[in-house]
C-alpha cells in the first residue's frame, strides 16, 4: 500500500516507546519506514521467563511485536486514528539466545478505514533466521491518537 | 538443583506463591497465584508500569498477552506430571474489550493434553466474569521427538 499523504510521524512513534509499559520493558524504535518500524527489546533479567537457560518470556516479546505493530501502522495511516488491538498470532519458531537484544520488524500490509492487517518478525541478529513471526489485525478507531 | 526438580519439590509443599518467584517475568508485571480447589489460578493486580494507554488508562495488550501465557504456563505445570519445563510453540490472542487500571483474573483450560503437546485455553476478566477482556489459545512443547 501507498501512504497518502508525507505528514511527520516522528513525535507519534516516540510516544509508542513512552508508555509507561514499553518504558518498563526499554523498548527502542531504531528505524521507521513508509510502513514498517523496527524495535528493540533488550535482554534483561527481569523479562526472563526460563530462569535456567535464561529465555525471554514469550509474553515480553508479545509486547514488543504488539507494540511495533501498532507503529508501523502508524506509519501507513495519513490521519491519526487511535488503534486497538483485535488479534494476534506469535509463533515461536527457535529461542533468541540469552543476554541477546531481539530485533523486532512489523509491517502494516493493508489498511481500510477500519481495519489494519499487519505482521512482524522478531529476530536477533539475521531476520532470515527469525526467534518468531507474527500475524495480527488492529481496529482503528474514530478517535484520532491519542484518546483523551 | 534443576527447574523441574524445584518446581516438584513446590507442588508436593502446594507452595503455588512460591512457583511465581522461578519466573522473574512473571514478578516484573505483579502476577500473583492462589489456589481454587486444587488447581492454581493466576490473577494480576493492577500496577502502573502495567499502563500502555495513560490517556484511558487501559493496560497494554501485550502485559494482557504475557499474562495469559503464564497463566496457561502455570496452570500446565500444576496439572500435569513434568518431564521438562513446556516451551511455548505458538499463542493466538483475541481481544475484546480494553483493560482497564484494575486487577485481572484468569480460568485456564486444557484442551488436549498429548505426550509431546499440550493445547491451552485461557479466558482473562475483570469486574464480570460473563465479560471476558481476551481470550486466547496456545500449544506447548512438553517433549520432543528424538531422530529417526
Amino acid at each position: 500500500m501507498q501512504k497518502q499523504t508525507n505528514m511527520d510521524t516522528t513525535p507519534y512513534l516516540e510516544k509508542v516507546c513512552q508508555t509507561p509499559h514499553a518504558k518498563k520493558l526499554n523498548l527502542k524504535l531504531v528505524s521507521a519506514g513508509e510502513q514498517s518500524v523496527t524495535l528493540i527489546l533488550p535482554y534483561s533479567k527481569e523479562i526472563v521467563g526460563d530462569s535456567v537457560n535464561n529465555y525471554i518470556h514469550g509474553g515480553a516479546v508479545s509486547t514488543a511485536i504488539d507494540t511495533a505493530c501498532g507503529a508501523a501502522i502508524f506509519q501507513l495511516q495519513n490521519n491519526l486514528r487511535a488503534l486497538a488491538t483485535l488479534d494476534l498470532r506469535i509463533d515461536h519458531i527457535r529461542p533468541a539466545a540469552p543476554g541477546e537484544d531481539i530485533s523486532i520488524f512489523a509491517e502494516c500490509y493493508h489498511l481500510t478505514h477500519t481495519i489494519a492487517f499487519v505482521r512482524a518478525t522478531a529476530f536477533t541478529d539475521d531476520i532470515d533466521k527469525p526467534t518468531a513471526t507474527a500475524l495480527g489485525s488492529f481496529i482503528r478507531s474514530n478517535k484520532q491518537f491519542p484518546v483523551s | 538443583m534443576s527447574l523441574v526438580n524445584e518446581i516438584n519439590n513446590i507442588k508436593s509443599r502446594h507452595d503455588y506463591e512460591a512457583i511465581v518467584d522461578l519466573i522473574p517475568y512473571a514478578k516484573t508485571i505483579g502476577v500473583e497465584t492462589s489456589m481454587v480447589g486444587e488447581s492454581i489460578v493466576s490473577s494480576l493486580r493492577f500496577i502502573e508500569s502495567n499502563i500502555g494507554n495513560p490517556a484511558i488508562p487501559a493496560l497494554h495488550g501485550g502485559v494482557i498477552a504475557g499474562f495469559m501465557e503464564n497463566a496457561a504456563l502455570l496452570h500446565l505445570i500444576w496439572e500435569i506430571e513434568l518431564i521438562n519445563i513446556p516451551k511455548i510453540v505458538d499463542f493466538s490472542i483475541d481481544y475484546l474489550r480494553p483493560g482497564q487500571a484494575s486487577t485481572m483474573y484468569s480460568k485456564c483450560d486444557i484442551n488436549r493434553l498429548g505426550s509431546r503437546i499440550a493445547l491451552c485455553n485461557v479466558s482473562t476478566w475483570q469486574e464480570d466474569i460473563n465479560k471476558p477482556i481476551a481470550q486466547a489459545r496456545c500449544h506447548f512443547l512438553l517433549s520432543e521427538n528424538k531422530p529417526l
